[in-house]
């Protein structure tokens, strides 16, 4: 019972099991493996070139000082850089990555159920649904930062006015202070993402098998207990696939905050940081420093997610 | 009313604690009859759109109005115009981001599929050790921040005299690392769908492997294909931290990067009109896509997401 909505998670995942050997086949052994040498070839040269080295390549250039005024003139300056960071901008875009990453990941996670659930539910509706919640996710970041400015700009949008009938925010310019700039940014991309969080979970949902749902009810179970009970524990997998997801890109979230609001007013987040020191202050070593900084948190961070959810899966997949 | 929607008994095997008179009213307060029920769902159903389309309606509102009207904070244009729309298609730096935006995404996608087929029929099909291993340096790959990339990619493509190529072209390999693994990803589930027994007969009846994959496989993924083209590019349309850090003219820029960039074309009067046009533009295109693609696009997003 537990198995198929875990089974729709990893099992297609998980690779063929080779059809067994026939005379033939095992003929085509080696040239088998060279053809998927050829196929993989051009994929892997491209990555190693362009993901692999290039992240090398900053970690060279992190440890080196570049002359502002010389081009081309450097030297060796060891771990100088990344003492820069962290006695410069490093630890406040850390918390603020993690603030905007916590608190946009959990709206999503409960707005995106929620819409799941009435998805789910709507029968007729569910096509018109589904288009609609697609729009967001289909405007370019960029332009969601505008509208969400425009939106939000004292005398251009409604929504200070708005806002400030019902007593939230009176007299405040909201992308000129701190904490309220922050839930700006969150609410935007709470706006773009909760629908694809909605879609990831509706698909989780949607392999719920009903005759569970049928017993539950025949049994006696309310509407809630069939949610706490039934709905929420097999949709864990869901859930938690969705969570790596989320997490991992508001980690590195950069156009958002880039053109809403420049990274002021305590929204300056790891990616932006490093793209200011480099292209704005052209201090190439700090930049690939606050660069590898970002990278490592990155990775931490997917690395905790591998170690502890990953065998959670796992071991709900053997239940 | 509680015959036909409630159940036979309330309380009992699945609440053990608590006083039974309790649960029970609590289950007929949720039992609801029927045509609540359908009232709420709908009420949901109508905040979800109202969520999801009141800010695309904002800006299509704010691009129509002019003047002073720009900063009134209105719910609706009093005295609609087109003007917005008028000086944004006559300026020469839009319409350069927009021909270059066009160039970038589409041989992004057209590279990315044709590449990300090879891989991704290798992994589906084909027999050869450390395939999971592979398969997962693929997928952390996507995972990796942008500006890991970007910031040593700014330094080489200055040394290597493509920062700010025209037409963007600087930006289509950049874009090919984050679209592959994507491509990749969707088309390898396609892969596996297609029933191995039509490969094995056109094996048998003589064809090589090459061949069994132009004529048998490739077809047969067709709306594998299509997903997967339709994700990439969306990706390479949206794209903006590779645009802003390796292209620095009009020349070169590419749509997110104009419009994060513009700064009006009305002469004294708040920009804001002329990039609510411009946002529009370049929405329409993505939107459309998004209408008459939905069914591939859910299957490619959550395909891509299972998946990992």
């Amino acid at each position: 019972m537990t198995s198929t909505p875990i089974a729709s998670a990893t099992g297609p995942a998980a690779p063929d099991t080779p059809p067994r050997r026939t005379s033939r086949t095992s003929s085509y052994g080696r040239s088998e493996r060279r053809l998927a040498a050829i196929l993989l070839a051009p994929s892997m040269l491209l990555i190693a070139l362009v993901a692999a080295y290039p992240i090398g390549y900053a970690v060279w250039l992190s440890l080196n000082e570049y002359s502002v005024r010389v081009p081309g003139l450097s030297r060796f300056a060891g771990t100088r850089n990344y003492e820069a960071a962290f006695s410069g901008g490093f630890w406040e875009a850390l918390f603020n990555t993690l603030v905007f990453t916590v608190a946009s990941v959990s709206l999503e996670l409960v707005l995106g159920l929620a819409m799941a659930l009435a998805m789910h539910s709507a029968f007729r509706g569910r096509g018109v649904l589904r288009a609609t919640v697609l729009v967001p996710w289909a405007t370019i970041t960029a332009v969601t930062a505008i509208t969400w400015r425009s939106i939000f700009e004292p005398g251009v949008g409604f929504a200070p006015q708005l806002l400030a009938k019902v007593g939230i925010g009176e007299d405040i310019v909201w992308l000129g202070e701190r904490g309220y700039a922050m839930s700006v940014l969150i609410l935007a991309d709470v706006w773009k993402t909760a629908p694809f969080m909605a879609l990831l979970l509706l698909a989780g949902l949607q392999v719920i098998p009903e005759d569970v749902y049928e017993a539950a009810r025949v049994d006696g179970a309310t509407v809630w207990q069939r949610f706490v009970r039934i709905t929420l524990p097999l949709l864990v997998p869901a859930i938690l696939v969705a969570l790596i997801f989320r997490t991992l890109d508001a980690l590195r979230i950069f156009d958002l905050p880039a053109v809403l609001t420049q990274g002021s007013n305590g929204t300056n987040v790891l990616s932006l940081l490093a793209y200011q020191e480099l292209t704005q202050n052209r201090l190439i070593g700090l930049g690939a420093a606050l660069s590898v900084l970002t990278f490592a948190v990155v990775m931490i961070v997917s690395f905790l997610y591998i170690r502890f959810v990953g065998g959670n899966i796992k071991s709900l997949a053997k239940d | 009313m509680s015959a036909a929607s409630t159940p036979r008994s309330t309380s009992g095997t699945i609440t053990q604690a608590g006083a039974p008179s309790k649960v029970r009213a609590r289950s007929r307060r949720r039992t609801m009859p029927a045509p609540v029920q359908r009232g709420l769902l709908w009420l949901s159903v109508a905040a979800i759109v109202v969520f999801c389309l009141f800010p695309i309606y904002w800006i299509v509102n704010t691009s129509l109005k002019s003047g002073a009207q720009l900063s009134s904070g209105a719910l609706w244009p009093d005295d609609p115009t087109l003007r917005n729309y008028r000086s944004v298609l006559q300026d020469g730096d839009f319409l350069l981001a927009l021909r270059n935006s066009a160039i970038v995404a589409t041989t992004t996608t057209v590279l990315s599929i044709l590449v990300g087929s090879f891989a991704a029929y290798a992994l589906a099909r084909l027999r050869f050790p450390r395939k999971t291993l592979l398969l997962g340096i693929v997928l952390s790959i996507s995972t990796f921040p942008v500006i890991a990339i970007a910031a040593p990619l700014f330094k080489l493509w200055s040394d290597l005299g493509i920062y700010d190529a025209r037409f963007g072209l600087g930006l289509i390999i950049p874009n090919l690392v984050f679209s592959l693994p994507l491509t990749i990803f969707i088309l390898t589930s396609f892969f596996r769908e297609i029933p191995r027994e039509l490969e094995e007969a056109a094996l048998v009846d003589g064809a090589t492997r090459m061949q069994t994959f132009t004529k048998v496989v490739f077809p047969l993924a067709a709306p594998g294909l299509v997903t997967a083209a339709l994700l990439v590019f969306f990706f390479a349309w949206n794209e903006f931290l590779f645009a802003i850090t390796l292209t620095s003219t009009p020349e070169a820029r590419t749509v997110p990067a104009a419009i994060a960039f513009f700064t009006g074309s009305v002469k004294f009067e708040a920009p804001i009109g002329t990039i609510s046009a411009a946002s529009v533009i370049v929405m329409v295109p993505l939107v459309v896509l998004v209408l008459v693609f939905q069914k591939r696009i859910v299957a490619g997003l959550t395909a891509g997401a299972v998946k990992g």
